[in-house]
């Protein structure tokens, strides 16, 4: 049976992962895969990740000093065995990759929501029909909230794309919360305990927020340089 | 050989999941594929008569799930063409008498032998729909041009990309191009709007359809049906051809069926 082998690029060079089976059949296809694209791979640095495979420090040297031949660097081996993790190290090889640096320092001191903002759900895709959202805090929803779908939020409702569905801000009873969309044409709309339907359209959809103004949900074109 | 996988569902009832999927089964078989339909809406099978096998019907998908019969004895070979066969569902239980891991292992045996297994699934997102869906590797859902249809089309479309079953093709049936062009039908591209997924067919209303289905003759056999030549096109994008959309804008006077003959559409 054929072992698997998978060969990625990845930030950190070029990430080999070996399946279960015969090692040396897995060495020598490795290095044959490498030797097709020997241009390309010369002078990459390599992570194996060789899952639970136990090998001693003879195989591991054999295989980087093959892969040298091929102006490979054997880098980094990935191991779940203590034995096979054992052997990397005694060849002088990185037994774990850096850990990525983050662009936040660690310790963030809480956020103060008068001055920087309060909590917020990110949803990356279309609600279709059937699905619900629920948060106490804000909803930004990337995609249309589809006919049948429904958001309910604590605070407000942004959406970067067409609401049909049902929408309610402010389900804690907060009036002054806002529903924002690049076309707002909810089945529904509710601020605080308000509830609104929409008009009929008339022509091209456009940015719309929607808020309580005396006691009535009204929507609005939105125009730039001012706040909702 | 490994056979696919084609679920066709929709949500809503009686938007055509059961005509499409024997037209299409049809239409492949007639083409030289081996094909398989298993009609999954236990309790209320209709794929049977729709093929005009319905006194043929020995055994069904329960007794081969029950173990009562095997799976070759519960196969019937179409009465037209010779690589299709249909699993009828039982008519006197309910969808609980099979379960999604028995219709994975039932497909999983089929893959071996067929080129194309034609799941029937019910209306609903339940029991049976989770039965259909199971086995599948690909998924086509069917809806016609009206607002409820469409609704459950996206809620359907939903549950099948929770499931991580790849992206679903749509089918569009029963559309009336006159009605579109009054504006008193929504129109494809008010379907693909709202529902955002890969368009693989566009039937027309054809009455033909009905006269197919009562008499268990599936109109993808008959040249003359517009519908019929939607449902081979169908087909043979399911097989990977590029074959243009119809033109729903042509009447069919005589202009219209000789453009038809020169470059068929649909």
């Amino acid at each position: 049976m054929a072992v698997s082998l998978n060969i990625k690029g990845v930030k950190e060079g070029l990430l080999v992962t070996v399946g279960d089976g015969d090692w040396s059949e897995a060495s020598r296809t490795l290095l044959e895969k490498l030797l097709e694209k020997q241009d390309f791979f010369r002078g990459a640095r390599l992570v194996l990740q060789l899952g639970g495979r136990s090998l001693g420090a003879a195989d591991l040297g054999k295989l980087r000093d093959n892969l040298g031949d091929l102006q490979i660097n054997l880098w980094t081996v990935l191991s779940e065995s203590a034995l096979t993790e054992n052997a990397a190290k005694a060849l002088g090889l990185e037994v774990s990759l850096p850990r990525p640096q983050s662009a936040l320092p660690p310790d963030l001191p809480p956020i103060s929501p008068s001055e920087d903002g309060s909590q917020a759900i990110l949803v990356d895709h279309t609600l279709r029909s059937g699905k619900s959202v629920r948060f106490p805090g804000h909803v930004i929803v990337l995609g249309d909230v589809n006919a049948g779908a429904e958001v309910v939020a604590g605070g407000n409702i942004i959406v970067w794309g067409r609401v049909r569905g049902t929408v309610q801000a402010g389900s804690e009873g907060d009036v002054t919360a806002l529903i924002c969309a690049l076309d707002l044409a909810p089945t529904q709309l509710r601020i605080a305990n308000a509830i609104a339907t929409s008009p009929k359209r008339r022509g091209k959809p456009e940015p719309e927020i929607a808020k309580m103004k005396d006691g009535q949900i009204v929507a609005e074109r939105w125009k730039p340089n001012e706040k909702g | 050989m490994s056979g696919t996988v084609i679920t066709v569902t929709s949500g809503k009832g009686g938007v055509g999941k059961t005509t499409a999927t024997a037209n299409i089964a049809t239409a492949l078989a007639a083409d030289g594929a081996k094909v398989v339909c298993i009609d999954a809406d236990i309790g209320l099978r209709n794929l049977d008569v729709v093929l005009g096998l319905e006194n043929r019907i020995v055994y069904d998908i329960v007794h081969v799930v029950e173990g009562t019969a095997k799976l070759r004895q519960a196969m019937i070979r179409d009465k037209r063409l010779p690589h299709l066969f249909l699993i009828p569902a039982a008519q006197t239980r309910d969808k609980s008498a099979v379960a999604p891991s028995d219709m994975v292992r039932i497909c999983d045996e089929l893959r071996e032998e067929f080129d194309y297994i034609m799941l029937d699934s019910p209306a609903g997102i339940e029991r049976g729909f989770r039965n259909a869906l199971a086995p599948s590797n690909k998924v086509l859902i069917v809806t016609n041009p009206e607002v409820s249809a469409v609704r459950d089309a996206d809620r359907i479309i939903g549950l099948v990309e929770s499931e991580l079953k790849g992206p679903p093709s749509l089918i569009i049936n029963r559309i009336k191009p006159e009605m579109v062009k009054r504006g008193d039908m929504l129109s494809i591209d008010d379907v693909l709007d709202v529902l955002a997924i890969d368009l693989i067919g566009i039937v027309p209303e054809d009455e033909s359809i009905l006269v197919g289905s009562n008499r268990g003759n599936p109109v993808a056999l008959d040249e003359k049906s517009r519908a019929g030549q939607a449902f081979r096109n169908i087909a043979r994008r399911i097989k990977g051809e590029q074959v243009p959309f119809i033109d729903l804008d042509k009447n069919d006077g005589f202009f219209a069926r000789l453009g038809k003959l020169i470059r068929p559409g649909g």
